[in-house]
């Protein structure tokens, strides 16, 4: 079976690669792209590590292939920052000390900004309910949900 | 594996009927990557519908929506219309997986990955909705509780792709709720699932009832009883004692590590009184 040719965009540029019609947009970006920012946790979309935006929407990679990516825009982790300087999040992230193993960190920060991006005034019920499909085993979650509400209030200048 | 995604639906009904060995339809592929990832099943075909239009659209027709199969939970949650028409529905089909799994997952998909715990089954059900199926001969009408009637077994031919849901006209005063027990409150597979639908009159007098549960037979149920313990009254203290006894006594559970019988069939009343009591507060502002 030959192999799909996939043109996309990943954080605004134009890529391509060649991928099998099993290989999901996770192993893709990973593999074929060397994108490592998306984690794979389990591989069923229970975890959110993988979190990507396809087409602007939040999904996991896992559980997308990577021939649907064709003629669509994805945006991953890796286009989180402005070059050297940190997002919002990523810096909030940092002083709320909201992370500590890490692997779980870029699908939090991806789903966050898309929340952010929808409701950028969330309350903490709110928050919790967004990021219920992002599991982390280290911080008991409480640092990572300070660290949105207060990535959201900077980034409304409030 | 080969991956196929047709522009029509002609052309995906062809594929699938033309594969002689393992042909698996992707929607939102949150069920079907999850099943290949674990080697459940091992398809040599997956055909994509995600790029046929008419199974991505949701538009009014005959007074009611018809929603394409493949039209994801996030997107009926932001319908300008769907919501306040059919909040129970879209409240069931929002409670599937987390906000990624939102972006993919499909009440099409829900149906015909063939649980009995799908939680959009019972809201569809009970939504009186009729799914429109096409296939090899052709177009055909069934009512969503005659598609699935066995864990992982459904009604559909070779071939044949579930397209739409039509959700019917309804009057004035109508409206729907679904509730699901689950030990926590997100991300988790429903131990008890119950959709109720129902129209009042001016007085306030429930004219027609559709009740249906989910998780506690080998298929969702429509449970006409429990409809008929509610119709004609103002859901009083004892037609609401009538549901409850109607939807116990529906329900065939098994024992499982999410629940047992006896808790299941306890749990089933409770959330048929329930879900009645929110639909006729929703319906008496309708």
């Amino acid at each position: 079976m030959a192999k799909h040719h996939v043109s996309a965009t990943v954080n605004g540029d134009a890529v391509e690669f060649l991928c099998e019609s099993e290989q999901t947009l996770l192993d893709c970006l990973r593999d074929e792209l060397d994108l490592t920012g998306a984690k794979e946790g389990c591989s069923s979309g229970d975890c959110g590590a993988c979190s990507v935006m396809v087409d602007g929407r939040l999904v996991c990679s896992c559980l997308v292939l990577g021939v649907e990516a064709s003629g669509k825009s994805i945006e991953t982790i890796e286009g989180l920052s402005d070059g050297e300087k940190l997002h919002p999040l990523q810096q909030k992230f940092l002083e709320h000390a909201a992370l500590q193993c890490g692997i779980c960190t870029p699908g939090f920060l991806v789903a966050s900004k898309a929340l952010l991006e929808k409701h950028p005034n969330p309350t903490e019920t709110e928050i919790r309910y967004w990021l219920a499909g992002n599991l982390c085993r280290c911080t008991g979650y409480d640092k990572i949900i300070r660290a949105v509400i207060d990535a959201a209030a900077e980034m409304r200048g409030a | 594996m080969r991956y196929e995604a047709p522009d029509t639906i002609d052309a995906a009904v062809k594929l699938l009927a033309g594969e002689a060995g393992l042909a698996r339809v992707l929607a939102g592929g949150t069920d079907l990557l999850v099943q290949m990832r674990s080697d459940v099943v091992s398809p040599d075909l997956v055909v994509d519908i995600k790029k046929i239009s008419e199974l991505r659209q949701v538009k009014e027709e005959a007074g009611g929506f018809r929603v394409g199969a493949a039209v994801t939970g996030a997107e009926l949650k932001e319908h300008a219309k769907l919501p306040k028409a059919w909040p129970g529905l879209v409240e069931a089909a929002n409670l599937i997986g987390s906000t990624q799994v939102q972006g993919r997952a499909t009440m099409g998909g829900n149906l015909c990955n063939g649980s009995p715990a799908a939680d959009s089954v019972p809201g569809l059900i009970a939504a009186g909705a009729t799914a429109t199926l096409v296939g090899p001969n052709g177009r055909r009408d069934l009512k969503v509780e005659d598609i699935m009637l066995a864990p992982r077994k459904l009604a559909l031919t070779k071939g044949e792709i579930v397209a739409s849901f039509l959700l019917p006209a309804r009057p004035a005063r109508s409206s729907d709720a679904y509730l699901r027990f689950i030990p926590r409150t997100e991300m988790d597979i429903a131990v008890v699932g119950c959709g109720v639908s129902l129209t009042l009159d001016p007085s306030g007098t429930c004219t027609a009832a559709r009740v249906s549960l989910g998780a506690v037979a080998a298929r969702p149920l429509l449970v006409e009883d429990a409809a008929k313990a509610i119709i004609g009254t103002k859901l009083n203290h004892a037609a609401l004692a009538k549901l409850e006894a109607a939807a116990r006594a529906a329900c065939k559970p098994i024992d499982d590590k999410r629940g047992t019988v006896e808790f299941r069939i306890d749990v089933a009343g409770v959330l048929a009184r329930r879900a009645a009591l929110i639909a006729q507060e929703r319906a008496r502002k309708a």
